[in-house]
């Protein structure tokens, strides 16, 4: 009985086992030691200790422009996402008619997102012929504004991301709908009873109640636009003046384009002791300002 | 609600629809129209006349068929098997006894935070090695064994009463029994919503595929697609085409498990991105 039960046991597990010595726990370790090394694939790596970690800080400015650009992203897209997510989710919320239709239709471009959107997205931001320019330029000419050149010109092609990403803001909307479905009704009438408008509802019921959906979503939010690189590399690669080179293309390039093995893996580290932070940070914080009600902590 | 307040929340969420769904309604009329009416101003939504050509033509362009079906054979081979090995490490965790198990677990929890960009250099490495690169190998392999809806699973089979499974273990059955005869069909819903969230994923995968592809026979769709922007580019009637054509198979996927999306996103809280 006991070895059978071993044997099935193993059979079960070694997939997994498989997975995650070959995929995951061993590619860690193996990455750790190659952010150490000078390695090209075309010759065998060779030990430099730190000199990767010491050229990312003091020899490489590519690399603080790379996170320039990456935070300068997350720091608008993420709460801008937010905040719209939980408008719309406030919003179907509200007894509406037709709600499932809605929630597809705002979900749908998070659904359809990746490399074919991207290439809608460069020809709705083209300065030429884009949607984005012929629809605002009769506004733009009545103040004799030129036209926009988004992702052409360095001080509007991040924005242009910023944009773009809240085209996707139906997850998060789907998440905060869940949340408001969670917050009792009984709270809403005692509001009502001392005699809360619907801002005083809002900010004194609604907003407390959802400050775990709030808080998910920022840090889920951040580490995702953090990691972001398909529609970079699909619509302005490193942008003029490398407006739109951000961190991951940053890494994919050396690690893809000039086989900078060592270096971008050491690149890879730094992005995750970035997200290693984020989320420390997120649990220090959560206790100071998240409510939790009782059965959801 | 007053008539007053009801109008203006249509009114905000009619313009936010309309946000929402005219780039992909550009997409679509783009990909109907004649070049010569591509760039007209005032643009015209709805195209006249209408040309179905645009489609035969960027699938004669690129060899859009071939992309189709390695996406196609990729995602549904890779989400077969990552399914069944999740599941079936899912049941481990949750059901059997072994030693150092929640050591292990919490070993696995800890590598899911671990970001792919991390593994994804070492790895490629080893696909190299193994003289791997510009196969079907390393498109399937590596994620076949990303055991990524392990947690999920064993979250739901914890829910299944352990009842039935002590019934059927008095009756002599083993644990390959009671995973095919009882777990399984009891999770159907957690392993269906885990499908279409890992069907969905696979699809759209981007990095890895355009990482380890060269030729042009192995390429997926959207690293595909990517080649042929380069080559076409302005000529976009064609590539409109080209992106409604990617972009077909999740939208009816979408459309007809809406359920396991919702379900999925509370669940994951990943928003399916």
């Amino acid at each position: 009985m006991a070895k059978e039960h071993r044997r099935d046991f193993w059979l079960f597990l070694s997939p997994w086992l498989i997975g995650f010595l070959l995929f995951a726990l061993g590619p860690i370790l193996f990455s750790l030691w190659l952010s150490f090394t000078d390695y090209n694939i075309f010759k065998s790596p060779e030990w430099v200790g730190l000199a990767n970690y010491k050229e990312m800080f003091t020899d490489d400015p590519l690399i603080w422009k790379a996170l320039w650009n990456t935070l300068f992203y997350a720091f608008f897209a993420v709460p801008l996402g937010t905040f719209f997510a939980m408008m719309v989710a406030i919003l179907l919320n509200q007894r509406v008619k037709g709600q499932s239709i809605w929630r597809t239709i705002f979900y749908l471009p998070t659904v359809v997102s990746g490399v074919a959107m991207g290439v809608v997205w460069r020809w709705i931001f083209d300065p030429e012929v884009g949607l984005a320019n012929t629809i605002l330029r009769p506004f733009l000419k009545l103040f004799n504004l030129p036209d926009p050149q988004w992702l052409l010109d360095p001080n509007l092609a991040k924005p242009a991301y910023i944009l773009m990403s809240l085209w996707g803001i139906g997850g998060g909307m789907i998440i905060f709908l869940a949340g408001l479905q969670n917050v009792p009704k009984h709270l809403y009438e005692a509001a009502e009873i001392d005699g809360a408008g619907i801002w005083g509802k809002f900010r004194n019921v609604t907003v407390p109640m959802l400050t775990p959906v709030i808080f998910f979503s920022l840090t889920m939010g951040l580490i995702g636009s953090f990691q972001i690189f398909t529609q970079a590399y699909v619509m302005s690669g490193r942008g003029v003046d490398n407006s739109t080179l951000f961190y991951v293309l940053y890494l994919f390039e050396q690690a893809f384009r000039y086989f900078r093995i060592g270096y971008g893996s050491a690149m890879a580290w730094v992005l995750f002791a970035i997200i290693l932070a984020i989320t420390v940070i997120k649990f220090s914080l959560a206790k100071r300002w998240v409510h939790y009600t009782g059965d959801e902590a | 609600m007053n008539t007053k307040k009801k109008i203006i929340l249509y009114l905000l969420l009619t313009a936010g629809a309309a946000l929402m769904l005219s780039p992909l309604l550009w997409m679509v009329s783009t990909s109907l129209k004649d070049p010569a009416n591509v760039m007209k101003m005032p643009p015209e939504w709805i195209p006249d006349p209408v040309r179905i050509e645009n489609y035969s033509e960027a699938c004669q362009a690129i060899p859009m068929g071939r992309f189709y079906l390695n996406s196609l054979f990729i995602a549904i081979t890779v989400t077969v098997c990552q399914v069944m090995t999740s599941a079936m490490s899912a049941y481990a965790f949750a059901r059997m006894k072994f030693p150092l198990r929640d050591k292990m677990f919490f070993g696995y929890l800890a590598t899911l935070m671990i970001p792919a960009t991390i593994t994804m250099i070492p790895v490629f490495i080893l696909l190299q090695q193994l003289g791997w690169i510009d196969s079907y190998k390393a498109l399937i392999i590596p994620g076949i064994f990303s055991a990524y809806g392990t947690f999920m699973l064993r979250q739901f089979f914890m829910t299944i009463p352990v009842d039935l499974e002590n019934a059927a273990k008095i009756d002599g059955c083993g644990h390959f029994r009671i995973f095919f005869n009882i777990v399984l069909p009891l999770s159907k819903p957690a392993l269906a919503t885990l499908t279409v969230f890992t069907f969905m994923g696979n699809w759209r995968s981007f990095i890895w595929p355009l990482i380890v592809t060269q030729s042009i026979e192995k390429k997926t769709l959207p690293v595909g697609l990517t080649a042929f922007q380069g080559q076409y580019s302005g000529d976009w009637h064609l590539l409109m085409a080209a992106s409604v054509v990617a972009i077909v198979p999740v939208v009816i996927v979408f459309i007809f498990n809406q359920k396991h999306f919702v379900k999925g996103i509370k669940l994951s809280g990943f928003g399916g991105t």
